[in-house]
């Protein structure tokens, strides 16, 4: 351990756990979201192999799962609470934390010359906060019943009538809603943290124009954070009060399940969806923008010239972040949401698409004339601006009403956002590892 | 490294372009009024995205090529191009709205207008796995329900004997029958959570949502018999909600339904 004039020496616990200092806390951060795409992947594979061999049986899995596997083979409860927390864990858990959290926490002051974040104490609350949530919702896998099965959307009355709407529905579900607003709350922190410290700790003379694009995506989804997060934190709390404290939000009434009236009245089905897609839209933004920022750097560096288009890329920045919030409802076409508001929702969710091409252009602007090096940062970062515009270019299909009515709910959705999510936004993050770390 | 690269992106782009063009793994085939429509706007887009996708991977892969380092030679630098930036931004934001305008009318034509008057009326309404289908019989008229009377063997959806115009409804269990040719309005409603009315061949789909009645409209154009798929998580058996949907004629049709009631 280093010892330094006029430094007292800090223990363990103070210099490794329960650290103030925002580059552990940034580590700290990265390393739970590698756990959690390690266990998001398990998952995965888990239940690709009841998609493989469905009539299989699986005695190593049967033994730690033996619910799942109740008579033999996977169980299709058990596989719909894998396809659930498959999709929660890596959202949540990986995508909003590793690029966001992770790598913001480590560079952002260092890009901007600051010391360390605005708050210090509630940085590392934050990250507790994040991590007991993570407690939880892996805790959802083995308690009675097992995890949920009603898909990270999490829509209700599927996910508000408890037990008697299916396996997982009692416990898991309480257990995956407490989890999730646990880590809104620590998400909410660390938002706060990021704005006051891009807006007030920047070195002197280092205007917000002078900013490097990372920075941007960093402040911008912060700023999203801060606005879509307390959303799903309410309506978190309106499900929490349904299932357990006699409230119908959610619920109509004269519900009858498997011939067992339900004792709910005056909910609306779709306001969760409502409040659950306008958290949700942001927060594939979210996932997203961290994951451009670095692209742009590493294309710039590994150029060798400057970022073409430096104003353009951060109106972009700001403009994905806007229009983010005015698109929700294309999640919703065929919902039982009016024709006429689809429509609007479709016309902005296709004007999202600008930015995005703005983006991509200058991307592809930086490499024109430049000395590219291949460094496999840089592989990683080319793949980006290609999976990118690849799964981006899906979404023109998802964005229009008409034809998102033969697309809806099948696997082409699930195609575009794990070419966005699950390939681009992970290539940011290997890209920003093997760039920043030495 | 840089040549390997391009020539890669290149190859992935040649095989998107060869598969999407020998249409595998397409729609499957297309049977109401509107589908064509749908079917239209579909690859309209694909043919505008597929221009962008063609241009941005192309360019990606030349760029790659041309500008890998090789050793001497300074970059062009600098730091961008104002004129670029509205031209292309002006260009991609027509391109987007335009299509994005022309994609509302095919849905306005579904959604905001009413079928003609000699629509055939059916209830369809979702359960936790099965769907119920509903006629209002000889009367026209459907009888009231309740859900305090609905029983899953007796009476799935709760009608109300005592109403007369529930007497000839006719309640069929994932069995639906429409007569070919003729506006059809379907009402979807839910007993118990939300499900999602789909009928691929017919290109409509909606969600069945409790506490709700959503009419849908369609004209079918082809006899046959075609899959209804539950197409939003409802629970364990969601996977095995399925229907089938019988396009017959006007006579089969009253003969099935003479069949059925009860």
């Amino acid at each position: 351990m280093s010892k330094r004039i006029g430094h007292a020496q800090t223990g363990f616990l103070r210099k490794w756990i329960f650290s103030l200092d925002h580059k552990v806390i940034g580590l700290q951060y990265y390393f739970l979201a590698m756990l959690a795409v390690y266990l998001g992947m398990a998952l995965s594979i888990i239940f690709r192999l009841r998609l493989a061999w469905p009539t299989e049986h699986w005695p190593l899995l049967a033994k730690i799962f033996p619910v799942g596997f109740e008579g033999g083979p996977m169980t299709p409860e058990f596989y719909l609470s894998l396809v659930t927390m498959h999709g929660t864990i890596m959202i949540f858990f990986v995508l909003t934390t590793a690029p966001q959290s992770g790598f913001g926490n480590y560079f952002l002051p260092i890009q901007i010359g600051a010391q360390d974040m605005a708050f210090p104490v509630l940085n590392m609350l934050s990250f507790w906060v994040t991590l007991l949530s993570m407690a939880v919702m892996v805790a959802t896998l083995f308690v009675e019943g097992g995890a949920p099965i009603s898909g990270w959307t999490a829509y209700t009355p599927l996910s508000a009538l408890g037990q008697v709407a299916g396996p997982g529905q009692g416990l898991g579900q309480t257990l995956w809603v407490i989890s999730i607003t646990i880590f809104c709350v620590g998400s909410l922190l660390g938002a706060l943290n990021f704005i006051t410290t891009t807006l007030n700790m920047r070195a002197k003379g280092m205007s917000l124009m002078r900013m490097p694009l990372t920075v941007w995506t960093w402040f911008t989804t912060a700023v999203l954070t801060l606005l879509s997060f307390p959303v799903l934190l309410a309506g978190g709390i309106l499900l929490l009060l349904d299932r357990l404290g006699g409230t119908s939000f959610f619920v109509p009434a004269g519900l009858v399940v498997s011939d067992r009236q339900i004792p709910h009245a005056g909910g609306s089905p779709i306001l969760w969806q409502h409040l659950f897609w306008f958290f949700a839209h942001p927060e594939v933004y979210i996932a997203i923008l961290p994951g451009m920022g670095v692209t742009s750097q590493l294309l710039s560096t590994f150029s060798r010239k400057p970022i073409f288009g430096y104003r353009a890329m951060v109106y972009a920045v700001l403009a994905i972040g806007m229009l983010g919030f005015f698109v929700w409802g294309h999640h919703m076409f065929v919902s039982g949401l009016s024709p006429v508001s689809a429509m609007v929702f479709s016309v902005l969710t296709l004007t999202i698409g600008v930015p995005s091409a703005i983006k991509t252009f200058n991307w592809l602007g930086t490499l024109w004339g430049g000395r590219i090096r291949f460094t496999t940062a840089m592989l990683f970062a080319l793949g980006f601006v290609s999976l990118f515009v690849s799964g981006g270019l899906t979404g023109i299909f998802l964005g229009q009403t008409s034809v998102d009515v033969q697309l809806h709910d099948t696997l082409f959705p699930v195609g575009h956002f794990h070419m966005i999510m699950g390939v681009a936004a992970v290539f940011g993050i290997f890209g920003a590892t093997l760039l920043l770390v030495p | 490294m840089g040549r390997a690269l391009a020539v890669l992106i290149w190859l992935i782009t040649l095989s998107a372009v060869v598969l999407f063009s020998g249409r595998y793994g397409w729609f499957p085939e297309q049977i109401s009024e509107h589908g064509d429509a749908i079917d239209r706007q579909f690859v309209i887009t694909l043919v505008v995205v597929g221009i962008a996708f063609i241009l941005a991977q192309v360019t990606l892969g030349y760029y790659i090529w041309r500008f890998r380092d090789q050793g001497q030679g300074r970059v062009i630098y600098t730091h961008g191009s104002t004129r670029l930036e509205v031209a292309w931004t002006l260009l991609t934001g027509v391109v987007f709205v335009t299509l994005a305008i022309m994609g509302q009318s095919v849905w306005a034509q579904l959604h905001l207008q009413d079928p003609p008057s000699d629509a055939m009326e059916i209830e369809v309404t979702g359960q936790q796995f099965v769907w119920n289908i509903r006629y209002p019989g000889a009367d026209g008229k459907f009888g009231r329900t309740h859900p305090k009377l609905i029983s899953d063997q007796q009476n799935p959806v709760g009608l109300d004997r005592r109403d007369p115009a529930s007497r000839d409804d006719v309640v069929s269990v994932n069995q639906m029958a429409i007569p070919v040719d003729r506006p059809i309005k379907v009402v979807l409603r839910s007993k118990d959570v939300t499900h999602g009315f789909w009928v691929p061949v017919l290109r409509v789909k909606q969600d069945a949502v409790p506490g709700l009645a959503i009419p849908i409209y369609f004209k079918a154009l082809k006899t046959g018999k075609y899959e209804i798929a539950c197409v939003e998580l409802c629970g364990l058996a969601h996977y095995r909600m399925k229907g089938i949907l019988t396009v017959m004629t006007d006579q089969e049709l009253k003969a099935w339904l003479r069949d059925r009631a009860s």
